[in-house]
């Protein structure tokens, strides 16, 4: 499984009724703009407006404050104001100097970046044997795939613990991303159905020129899935790194923590019970909600049709 | 190729299946089928089957970890009853969730609606909205500390302008889940993208007719736009739940400390998992933590069971009996 936090552990939704019934006659505009033809007046539009732009500021707030926060000196953390009266950069410089604040990146971007490729890779070529072969078996395996899907993370988390301590490795990074060498249930029955979707006419035509599977599973299936490999990689890029979880299980080393982890520890150091310096808590948090921001914005359209199309809650 | 026995026919024709059946086993697709799906079933056989038989199995005894295992019986099962945090933390997980489920799915549902009609807009207020999704749980559980700090907090301030006085979020235990609830609210996003997905597949022929029949606003609401996008919502309603049950982080990381000082409060964070990873992680008494675990999983499958039977007398699919 991906990780123990986001734990969207069941199939899509139904496929949205209705969706096949075209609308005889008409652009597909006519459909999606809801109670349509009872436009509302100009009060209630702006009413409408107005609602959007407040509920979008309560949304963009805390990113605002938390900016902000983290380049104030101490004492005015709380004065609520979005610009700082007296702007401290040094509390970047002191997070840095504090804590190993580099070496967490990269524990965070090798970890990540491993889990990522990792479950991409697999969860294709689990994919595309369950779409493109029948074989004896093949419906009671996927039916045990579709029902770890239903498994709640937290069953397992002992359990797998004991595994990687048998191992010797449950004071490693390998937990972290190693389970993700062998497919993750969510991501091959997302693959699945985009193998399934492309024309079987292809693979014939392939398979009469004297292609091997393996052929086709690299050069047709492969390039023709492509934004369904993103959405999945994109999904565990942001699984892998905002994980608490695991981190707190497996991790001990301060060396070998990744950025929420060591983010944990600054809290501990430096929040309630600690410091109760709050700007470089801040600061801290600043760094590590960042990079997935950028990511986001990066990859967005992916990540929204991705989300519609099958229903993963982040 | 080959299909699966399926039914017993008539046993002529069985054995036939059978033995075209086991043929199949020496098919060079199988074979390369089965080297496609072998990494999971590798990865099932080693890090989901295996480690579920083994927690059944050490949830009868008192491992540890490190030292000598004994067979305990039903002891641990036993001490879930007597123990009072395990009902203490089942509680405030089930009051977190029933309060957060319907909540998170009410509000997403509102914002679906609003982006519904922007028109080009809605793209930036999507982003908007979905940007908390992407933010870390331990930053959330930052933020729940500081913007809902009891004295200096922004929601106590903004709660001071319209004269109300807001409670101690962080410290008053009765106001720690309903505070932790507003919090997660913020990452509301991702069910909002799933409804507009879904409410943008329902036909407008029926609103027209609906308002035909002399439909108010909210009569075409309850009576169209509810049942049309009932799938989605059931849907997001098994998800969050199973979420929800499964809190952790957010509660850990706002009020677990290092060597479980607890920083603020009474039990009123003590989530289910939170307990769970204590048992197991801090205190190392693997085989109580095994059993917690399939108390939770009980607790789990029970639910989603009670919300499927319900959902069948709510869901509306548009092709009842199509065989898809």
């Amino acid at each position: 499984m991906t990780t123990t936090t986001p734990v969207p552990t069941t199939p899509p939704p139904p496929p949205p009724p209705a969706h096949h019934r075209a609308p005889r006659g008409r652009g597909p505009g006519r459909r999606g703009h809801a109670p349509g033809r009872r436009q509302a007046g100009p009060i209630g539009r702006a009413l409408r407006a107005l609602a959007l732009v407040g509920a979008s500021a309560i949304f963009l707030y805390p990113f605002f404050w938390l900016v902000s926060a983290s380049l104030k000196p101490s004492e005015s953390v709380f004065d609520n104001s979005l610009l700082p009266g007296d702007w401290r950069f040094d509390n970047y410089a002191e997070i840095w100097d504090a804590v190993p604040l580099a070496t967490w990146i990269v524990n965070s971007v090798t970890v990540t970046l491993a889990a990522a490729v990792a479950v991409t890779i697999s969860s294709a070529l689990v994919a595309f044997g369950f779409a493109y072969f029948r074989f004896p078996g093949r419906n009671a395996l996927f039916g045990l795939v579709i029902a770890t899907m239903m498994l709640p993370a937290v069953v397992l988390m002992v359990p797998q613990y004991l595994v990687w301590n048998s191992l010797h490795l449950a004071s490693s990074q390998v937990p972290l991303w190693a389970p993700n060498l062998f497919g993750s249930a969510f991501y091959i029955f997302l693959l699945r159905q985009f193998f399934l979707g492309l024309p079987r006419e292809l693979f014939d035509a392939a398979r009469i020129d004297g292609a091997g599977w393996w052929l086709m599973f690299r050069r047709i299936a492969v390039p023709l899935c492509r934004p369904a490999l993103v959405v999945t990689f994109v999904f565990e890029v942001q699984a892998a790194w905002t994980d608490l979880v695991r981190p707190l299980i497996y991790l001990r080393d301060p060396d070998l923590f990744t950025v929420p982890r060591g983010l944990k520890t600054v809290l501990d150091q430096f929040g309630e019970g600690g410091e109760m310096r709050w700007e470089i808590v801040c600061a801290a948090s600043v760094v590590v909600t960042v990079p997935m921001i950028v990511v986001f914005l990066v990859c967005q359209r992916q990540f929204t049709s991705g989300i519609a199309t099958t229903g993963r809650k982040g | 190729m080959t299909t699966h026995p399926i039914a017993p026919a008539a046993p002529p024709d069985r054995r036939a299946r059978a033995r075209r059946w086991l043929a199949s086993w020496r098919h060079r697709d199988t074979r390369a089928a089965y080297l496609f799906i072998l990494p999971w079933l590798v990865g099932f056989a080693l890090l989901t089957a295996g480690p579920m038989i083994a927690s059944l199995v050490l949830s009868f005894t008192d491992y540890d970890g490190i030292g000598p295992t004994h067979n305990v019986g039903l002891d641990n099962y036993r001490q879930l009853f007597d123990d009072p945090s395990v009902a203490t933390s089942l509680l405030n997980t089930l009051v977190f969730t029933a309060l957060r489920v319907p909540l998170s799915m009410a509000l997403a549902l509102a914002l679906a609606m609003l982006l519904l009609r922007v028109g080009r807009a809605s793209g930036f207020f999507r982003t908007v909205f979905y940007l908390p999704v992407m933010t870390p749980s331990v930053a959330v559980g930052i933020l729940f500390l500081l913007l809902f700090n009891g004295n200096a907090g922004v929601v106590n301030k903004a709660l001071g302008l319209i004269g109300v006085t807001g409670p101690s979020w962080t410290t008053d235990s009765s106001w720690v889940k309903p505070g932790l609830v507003l919090t997660t609210l913020w990452a509301v996003g991702a069910t909002v993208v799933i409804y507009l997905a879904a409410l943008k597949t329902v036909p407008r022929e029926l609103y027209e007719a609906s308002e035909l029949d002399g439909a108010g606003r909210w009569a075409s609401f309850v009576h169209v736009t509810v049942p049309q996008i009932s799938g989605a919502l059931f849907f997001t309603l098994i998800v969050n739940t199973i979420a929800s049950l499964q809190t952790f982080t957010e509660a850990y990381t706002a009020f677990y400390g290092t060597g479980n000082t607890q920083t603020y409060s009474s039990d009123a964070a003590l989530f289910y998992v939170v307990y769970l990873f204590q048992q197991a992680f801090q205190f190392m008494h693997m085989g109580y933590a095994s059993a917690l675990s399939w108390l939770l999983f009980l607790v789990i499958l029970v639910i989603t069971v009670l919300q499927a039977r319900l959902s069948k007398r709510f869901v509306h699919y548009e092709y009842e009996g199509d065989p898809r």
